[in-house]
């Protein structure tokens, strides 16, 4: 694999290419979501990066009708609330993503532990086009 | 590891004041500090030389953001007349306040200083709601939280979420702190409501009737809660009710070695327990109905106290949001874990209950200008353990004990601490 640096920016570029990677300690194994350079556990910095599957269930959500700038001028917010989560990955970690696919203007009606799968947002912030990782229910 | 758990020598509260917590168009942090700094400064019964006072720490969020103005300590330390005194900005999101109170127990227990003013100031209402809420956002993990779409009411409603779902807690359980909370801040004239959620509806009711348009039927102040014209949704299932509001204020209080208290006042606190610990972001805690930094802070500071939390017998605790106070209650062990919302729903944190919580009304009603907070808090247990607080005195006449609990963003920072009565 190409060797990138274990950042957000790294991060950002395998969602634009749909794919979902962590790092993993080669000293002790652990798995790391988002990823990161230096190993929690056992300080040491020599990390490799490993692609999950994507697949995981919904375990905290909201559904946000007062929407920072960023989601405002995607007019979401106010009148058109949106679903943002924690997902708990098949692999064990988990993470804070988009949550697409479940209705949010009756939000009483979405449920912790519901399956979702990743899905990749696309969208254009002037000439850059931006990634926001996503699930869906 | 060496950890003796201990502090160097005692450390005495002797003063503690606010501002008047509001929204106040024409006053900057400055002018709010130095009002909290006089009504401190009256508080301390024999009255002191504020030249006596040797270091400054400054609880500040983002003067940055919210007024453009950074390094505040040595602005405010001026405008209360203290250069060249050291003066210290403290940032940690909402725990600042807390942990600038901190940095002024660890200064006099190490030796250095005698005397030391600890405070917090923010002023968040020069910009408008989608920017603060932007402001706020800043405090959460920017790259991995805020880029999720989360907003910190958005936050604690996912710890809500995850808590309904392991506990049965009902959206109802939060609407009662909120009752609870204005309740009592309605009897706090610093606080930035001084409403019942019940007299805010009967105000409702009024001002559609004096407008002729339909007079809603609410039968309690949970039909009220819960009518979305009155109370809309933030981010379910917080409400508006549900979220501490945007304010302006500022805090101050006065610690000295616990050897000279006595030539401030007869009737000193002693801060007897202090405990901080930091958390991951919240995709990172194997937990997400706990705050476990809480857990952690309030062991130390027991320890340190030598008490348990049954014997705490108020505790001011960091309600910026409704289902905070409910997980606050579990985190200091006052409640087992998902017992909290029972507890709110008896009435056993009432202000006549066995274990009063937010007597000053929280930062719900109260007011939350996020730097100061965790001083203001400091405040109420001042006032409520010298029997100060007036007509939200709770019952007990046997006050000994207090706590406060301060959170910065969803926990990546607790600091909490006991107060005692001697």
């Amino acid at each position: 694999m190409e060797q990138r640096d274990f950042t957000v920016a790294s991060f950002n570029k395998f969602l634009g290419e749909k794919r979902l990677m962590g790092s993993k300690c080669k000293k002790c194994g652990s798995l790391h979501l988002p990823p990161r350079p230096l190993c929690p556990h056992c300080h040491e910095a020599v990390m490799e990066w490993t692609e999950l599957s994507g697949k995981g269930k919904l375990v905290a959500y909201t559904a946000i009708s007062v929407a920072p700038t960023v989601m405002v001028n995607q007019g979401l917010g106010k009148n058109n609330p949106y679903c943002s989560g924690v997902v708990e990955l098949a692999e064990g970690p988990k993470i804070c993503a988009r949550v697409l696919g479940v209705d949010t203007r009756n939000p009483e009606r979405i449920e912790v532990g519901t399956p979702v799968k990743l899905e990749v947002l696309e969208r254009a912030e002037g000439q850059e086009k931006v990634f926001t990782l996503a699930f869906k229910a | 590891m060496a950890k003796t758990g201990k502090l160097g020598r005692g450390v005495a509260l002797v003063g503690a004041g606010v501002s008047k917590f509001g929204s106040f168009k024409d006053k900057t942090s400055r002018d709010l500090y130095v009002e909290a700094f006089l009504d401190m400064k009256a508080s301390v019964d024999k009255g002191f030389d504020p030249r006596d006072i040797q270091t400054i720490y400054v609880g500040c969020f983002s003067g940055d953001l919210f007024e453009s103005q950074g390094h505040l300590a040595p602005i405010v330390t001026d405008w209360v007349g203290l250069v060249p005194r050291p003066a210290t900005r403290v940032e940690d999101a909402c725990a600042s306040g807390g942990v600038a109170l901190r940095q002024g127990v660890l200064a006099i227990a190490s030796g250095l200083y005698d005397v030391a003013l600890v405070s917090g100031v923010e002023k968040m209402t020069n910009l408008p709601t989608e920017r603060v809420t932007d402001t706020l956002a800043a405090a959460s993990d920017v790259l991995y939280e805020a880029s999720a779409g989360f907003t910190f009411p958005g936050l604690y409603a996912a710890i809500a979420t995850a808590h309904m779902a392991k506990y049965g807690t009902k959206v109802e359980h939060f609407m009662q702190v909120g009752i609870k909370n204005h309740n009592n801040g309605a009897l706090n004239p610093k606080g930035q409501f001084n409403r019942s959620i019940k007299d805010i509806m009967l105000a409702r009711q009024k001002k559609c009737q004096d407008q002729g348009q339909p007079v809603p039927d609410y039968k309690s102040e949970m039909d009220f809660l819960k009518d979305a014209a009155a109370n809309p949704v933030v981010a379910w299932p917080m409400r508006l009710f549900d979220c501490s509001p945007i304010t302006d204020g500022a805090a101050c209080a006065l610690l000295v070695a616990e050897d000279i208290a006595r030539s401030f006042t007869d009737r000193p606190l002693y801060i007897i327990g202090s405990g901080q610990a930091s958390d991951y972001a919240l995709h990172g805690r194997p937990d997400i109905t706990c705050i476990k930094a809480s857990q952690i802070a309030s062991k130390e500071a027991y320890q340190m106290a030598g008490v348990t939390p049954k014997d705490i017998q108020l505790a001011e605790v960091h309600d910026c949001f409704t289902i905070a106070e409910i997980v606050a209650t579990e985190d200091l062990g006052f409640f087992a874990p998902g017992v909290g919302p029972k507890a709110v729903a008896e009435g056993v944190t009432a202000r006549d209950g066995a274990k009063p919580i937010n007597t000053s009304g929280g930062l719900k009603s109260k007011g939350h200008p996020v730097g100061a907070s965790g001083v203001a808090q400091a405040v109420e247990i001042f006032k409520q353990l010298r029997g100060e607080a007036g007509p939200r005195q709770v019952p007990n006449k046997n006050l000994r004990l207090g706590l406060t609990h301060n959170v910065g963003a969803t926990g990546g920072t607790s600091v909490i601490h006991v107060y005692e009565r001697r």
